[in-house]
């Protein structure tokens, strides 16, 4: 049985991902310690002595360590299916080539949106550990905000896939995160409640999917209340990932298919 | 005779407003190095595009190896090699891995891979080079990867797209002789190529397009011997003097064509006519007396010259 082609999109990205591992092992490892360090640990101990973990009914670490998973795997996804994506399209063509062979555009795009998953997983397991380590949760509290990471991850992989195929070049991408990703990194309810925001952002900050992945990460792994249903997360988180895999699909057919 | 491995009748493209290709006609046979040549713009990348199954036929007929490319593209795709003419290796990998990750895209077992990628590396003159990365290789070397690359599904026709534009002229050369010993291995070749010599070596048999169209088909040698004379008399006069003087060599040729630079006198011997211009005092700055190429035929069926 020969195995679907998509694999073979999913093993090219592995294949890659050996030869320049070095290079993502810094933020992998690196950054979750550092936010840690300095927002868990060093702001951390202002808001606890100034009274915040009162409102929070949490140490702030423990607040900040699954939010911050949430985030993490959005910016991994957010930087896997952007710059490789507009490489494989413009910069090297790679997807040109890969067309060429038995390949389709529906094996490309599931393949690396696949891949994009398998390295989001890998991320946020490590990150899982360094936030057990910093004792923010138990291991298995820790595991338990794995899965929500991941769906997050997968709903910005598709999105960005998407956003991506229809770029003309790179400027795109930096507006992408200046605009797009760093804003939802701080103000989807990370750092601190949503409730804290001026009720306009905070309506605005219900509607993005870092918020849900946020919430379902946090109710899972600390025992508190969920921000808001956490099936309607899931369902939300979801419809991303459909929503995002269907224009991905679209707009790579409309700009690799000429 | 056996059944045309690519068979296009009516075959067109359009890109919106802009008709690509344009209702062209034309067969290749098992076995064949065929050719399409043509100006930038002219076409023979879309076509060799629709051939390879990666680009939709926008109406006629196409079938390659008896497949249609709209129903049966990946079977196509996957009994073909493409040379792109821009380069898509991945750069931050290396020759071995481009050729492994090309097999498995394939879905080639990877113990076959290797194999393979001996020989083909061998074929290429990449074996040192094998855990090289891409990126620091010669325009040559990549080149002959990429041809490696489309080799490694043992593809019964191998396209090219302008395989030698940009290499330096002993890189072409140690190109054809890759391609001459492809096709001796009965591999068919398609070559698109606006490099006139590259054609007359490596084409059994070509077209050449112009914008869109197919203007003449045939072998290299009958082609000139329909549309062109035995020889050639290259003239180049002083600059500014060019006008003038085309009015004295008049009727000295049975054809002139007059360029920016030069003038061109066709007639069968080309010596002949270089002593009757002395004779009549017509002194151009330089001459050169040479064959009738492809250039030549091209120049005569659109009156403009391959690069421009």
């Amino acid at each position: 049985m020969a195995a679907p082609p998509a694999l073979r999109v999913v093993e090219y990205g592995a294949r890659v991902y050996r030869r320049t591992w070095r290079g993502s092992v810094i933020s992998t490892f690196l950054n979750p310690v550092l936010y840690l360090l300095a927002m868990g640990v060093g702001l951390g101990k202002l808001v606890d002595e100034g009274g915040g973990s009162a409102d929070l009914a949490l140490p702030y670490l423990t607040f900040l360590a699954p939010g911050l998973l949430a985030a993490t795997a959005m910016q991994t996804a957010a930087g896997d299916a952007s710059y490789p994506v507009m490489a494989g399209i413009k910069w090297r063509k790679t997807f040109h080539a890969a067309l060429a062979t038995p390949l389709g555009v529906r094996d490309l795009v599931f393949g690396h949106l696949g891949w994009v998953t398998i390295r989001v997983t890998f991320v946020s397991v490590v990150y899982a550990a360094i936030m057990t380590a910093f004792g923010a949760t138990s291991p298995l509290e820790g595991l338990l905000a794995v899965p929500p990471a991941l769906l997050t991850g997968a709903a910005f992989a598709a999105a960005v896939t998407a956003y991506t195929a229809r770029l003309k070049d790179e400027t795109g991408l930096s507006t992408l995160f200046r605009f797009g990703i760093v804003p939802l990194f701080l103000f989807s309810g990370t750092f601190f409640p949503i409730t804290q925001l001026p009720d306009w952002i905070e309506w605005a900050a219900y509607g993005t999917p870092l918020f849900h992945g946020v919430s379902l990460c946090r109710g899972l792994a600390l025992e508190i209340p969920f921000e808001v249903d956490p099936w309607v997360s899931v369902a939300y988180l979801l419809a991303w990932v459909a929503a995002g895999t269907w224009l991905a699909l679209r707009f790579m057919r409309r700009r690799l298919v000429l | 005779m056996t059944a045309p491995l690519v068979e296009a009748r009516r075959l067109t493209k359009r890109f919106g407003d802009l008709t690509a290709v344009d209702e062209v006609d034309f067969e290749v046979h098992p076995g064949e190095a065929f050719g399409f040549l043509g100006p930038n713009g002219a076409g023979k990348s879309s076509t060799m595009r629709m051939i390879a199954a990666v680009s939709p036929v926008t109406s006629g007929h196409l079938r390659v190896m008896g497949l249609d490319p709209a129903a049966d593209g990946p079977e196509i795709r996957g009994r073909l090699g493409v040379v792109p003419q821009e380069e898509n290796l991945d750069e931050e990998l290396s020759v071995y891995e481009n050729l492994l990750i090309y097999g498995r895209y394939f879905g080639l077992p990877k113990k076959l891979i290797d194999e393979r990628i001996g020989e083909l590396l061998h074929f290429a003159q990449l074996q040192e080079r094998r855990h090289s990365k891409v990126e620091p290789l010669s325009g040559g070397m990549k080149r002959r990867l990429v041809i490696a690359r489309g080799l490694i599904n043992q593809p019964e026709m191998l396209i090219l797209d302008e395989p030698t534009t940009g290499l330096d002229p002993q890189a072409r050369h140690l190109l054809w002789d890759r391609l001459y010993r492809l096709k001796q291995q009965g591999v068919t070749l398609i070559i698109t190529t606006h490099y006139m010599d590259e054609a007359e070596q490596l084409c059994d048999r070509l077209v050449i397009m112009d914008k869109g169209r197919i203007v003449a088909e045939g072998s290299p040698r009958a082609l000139i011997e329909q549309h062109s004379t035995r020889e050639v008399l290259e003239l180049r006069f002083p600059v500014g003097t060019q006008e003038e003087m085309v009015a004295r060599v008049e009727g000295l040729a049975q054809r002139a064509e007059i360029l920016p630079d030069r003038v061109l006198l066709y007639s069968d011997d080309a010596d002949e006519t270089a002593g009757v211009l002395a004779a009549r005092g017509v002194v151009p700055e330089s001459t050169v007396s040479r064959r009738s190429t492809l250039e030549d035929v091209f120049l005569r069926l659109t009156g403009r010259s391959l690069i421009e």
